[in-house]
């Protein structure tokens, strides 16, 4: 298995950069950089069932699971939103289900986005880690039933 | 002694003085307050009379025999009163105080639309309606197998008027119809509109949310039906709102809420109705806003209504000048008369992004659909940036709100 840094190894790797800007002003720029930098979402992907409610601005997310890993992509039309979706991939991506079921995403906090989450109709960073979540739990249901299909398959050739 | 009438002289400076939270800081910033269509900031006066309520006569009203009960009474009383004058209907018993303009609307159709509104009957609304003075008619028509008729309105943001008055028919129980569009500015030529409905049979409910801060209003001159305002865009609390409605009008429609207050007498076989404006009161009302809300009117009139106007004005010519020089930005909505607000599209930006970078400089604007989804679809864009202004507010802030602009586009592109 590849080396990957841990979901709080990520975490702390943010908070460390954002501690270096004295500003919101740079704390913005930074955001608005991972943003332009984050791969745009290929036009098939942009479908109505991808969308994110919630949010002010269009969101876009879609979820791959792979050796047992989950892989987020997602895009905005919204430079600033589209720069949160890239900081919580790169602390999601890569790692089980489980993982990323109990992952606190104290980093939010940290870095002083909490106006994000905060409960009014224009923000969407609430409902993008509810979903990404949402795809994390629905994955792991899925690799129980595949388990527990196997489980079955096995009992049924013995019995054989 | 000789008493020479005086005309207030009007200090923006001096003006500001008097709310409170424009001396607040948002991110280190001095606050600059540009979303006054959304809800005003209030006036110390104003929020000196709550406490001041709370502290000296809290007590239920209508009923109680004691000094504290009168007093409030009389005071709650005496904002109907204001209001009344304020927007110069003929009595007293014609305004109905509701917790804000979306259950005025919402009384009406309630009440009214399920007494007078049948199968294939008609209602006309327009394409610029806030989502308030839409879905309670999609809801009744739903209901009663009527049709929703839309008025289109045209690239500068105003009514398309040759397609209202075709739309107009023998079918056409209601127009609903804003006074002032909350995501454009325009002030509808309302008057107008209600002679052609009443000529084809119709009655007309204004909703004056936006228009009652900014402009006079006079509903036996306009002549409407029905009219309903938010006392929280009016400097005052949130909570409440009036319902005008001609007293006839009134009189014959089914009451909304049952509860206490709206009642004459009760017994189990039968309830009879208390008279107007009591019959659409159900209940405790929020007494300590409503009460308040005459502090508000005051202060509006003490300030001068056409002072305020004169200043916002200004502020909506030097901001939409200002703006125009902005490269990459389209003003929306470009009527001929508008209150003091901008909406704007800004090229390869979204509003959201605008809408945060300057809210980390102090300045809060509105983005986003502005409760009007089915206007931005006319317009084929998501949302807008919407700066509103006030009496409190300034040319500098404007200037501020400019530079802010240049900055964020600079950053965002």
């Amino acid at each position: 298995m590849k080396n990957v840094k841990t979901i709080q190894e990520t975490e702390a790797a943010i908070i460390d950069s954002f501690s270096l800007f004295d500003s919101w002003d740079d704390k913005y720029e930074y955001i608005i950089d991972l943003g332009k930098k984050l791969p745009a979402l290929d036009e098939k992907h942009k479908t109505e069932e991808n969308k994110v409610r919630g949010c002010q601005s269009t969101v876009w997310l879609t979820a791959d699971y792979k050796d047992g890993r989950v892989y987020f992509s997602a895009d905005s039309d919204a430079v600033i939103v589209k720069g949160l979706i890239s900081m919580l991939i790169s602390v999601l991506s890569g790692h089980t289900p489980q993982e990323i079921i109990d992952a606190p995403l104290d980093f939010i906090r940290e870095i002083g986005m909490t106006t994000h989450l905060a409960q009014t109709r224009s923000n969407g960073l609430r409902a993008m880690v509810k979903q990404m979540k949402h795809y994390a739990l629905a994955f792991q249901a899925m690799r129980q039933h595949s388990i527990n299909d196997h489980g079955n398959r096995r009992t049924e050739t013995k019995s054989h | 002694m000789i008493t020479t009438a005086t005309i207030p002289v009007f200090d923006v400076y001096a003006l500001r003085k008097q709310f409170p939270v424009l001396e607040r800081e948002v991110k280190g910033k001095p606050l600059i307050y540009l979303d006054n269509a959304a809800t005003s900031q209030k006036p110390a006066v104003v929020i000196d009379a709550l406490v001041q309520y709370y502290t000296g006569y809290n007590a239920n009203i209508h009923r109680g025999i004691h000094t504290l009960a009168e007093e409030a009474t009389a005071a709650f009383e005496a904002t109907r009163e204001t209001a009344k004058h304020f927007i110069h209907a003929a009595g007293r018993e014609e305004i109905i105080f509701t917790r804000g303009t979306t259950e005025g609307i919402n009384l009406v159709a309630y009440t009214w639309g399920r007494a007078n509104v049948g199968k294939g009957d008609e209602i006309i609304i327009s394409a610029m309606e806030h989502h308030s003075n839409i879905v309670p008619w999609q809801i009744l028509c739903e209901e009663k197998g009527a049709q929703l008729k839309v008025i289109p309105v045209d690239d500068a943001g105003e009514l398309i008027m040759e397609a209202y008055e075709k739309l107009l028919s023998d079918k056409t129980r209601l127009v609903a119809i804003t006074h002032v569009s909350n995501a454009l500015g325009t002030v509808n030529p309302v008057k107008q509109m209600i002679r052609s409905a009443h000529k084809a049979g119709a009655l007309v409910l204004v909703d004056g949310a936006q228009s009652t801060v900014h402009l006079d209003i006079d509903v036996q001159d306009m002549d409407c039906d029905f009219f309903v305002c938010s006392a929280h865009k009016l400097y005052g609390p949130t909570g409440v709102g009036v319902l005008y409605g001609k007293k006839h009008v009134l009189e014959a429609m089914p009451v909304f809420q049952g509860g206490g207050e709206m009642i004459k007498e009760v017994t189990f076989e039968k309830t009879t109705y208390n008279e107007l404006p009591y019959k659409y009161e159900a209940g405790t009302p929020n007494i300590a806003d409503t009460i308040v809300f005459k502090t508000a009117l005051d202060f509006i009139e003490q300030t001068g209504k056409e002072q305020i106007r004169q200043h916002e004005h200004e502020l909506l010519q030097y901001a939409t000048a200002a703006l125009e020089t902005v490269p990459g930005l389209k003003i929306i909505g470009r009527a001929k008369e508008k209150t003091s607000l901008v909406s704007f599209v800004i090229d390869k930006v979204h509003p959201q992004d605008i809408g945060i970078l300057l809210d980390n400089k102090g300045i809060a604007v509105r983005t986003g659909h502005h409760c009007a989804q089915p206007l931005m679809q006319r317009y084929g864009i998501p949302g807008t940036i919407r700066a509103s202004f006030a009496a409190y507010n300034t040319k500098e802030e404007i200037d501020e709100l400019l530079l802010g602009l240049e900055k964020s586009i600079k950053l965002l592109v």
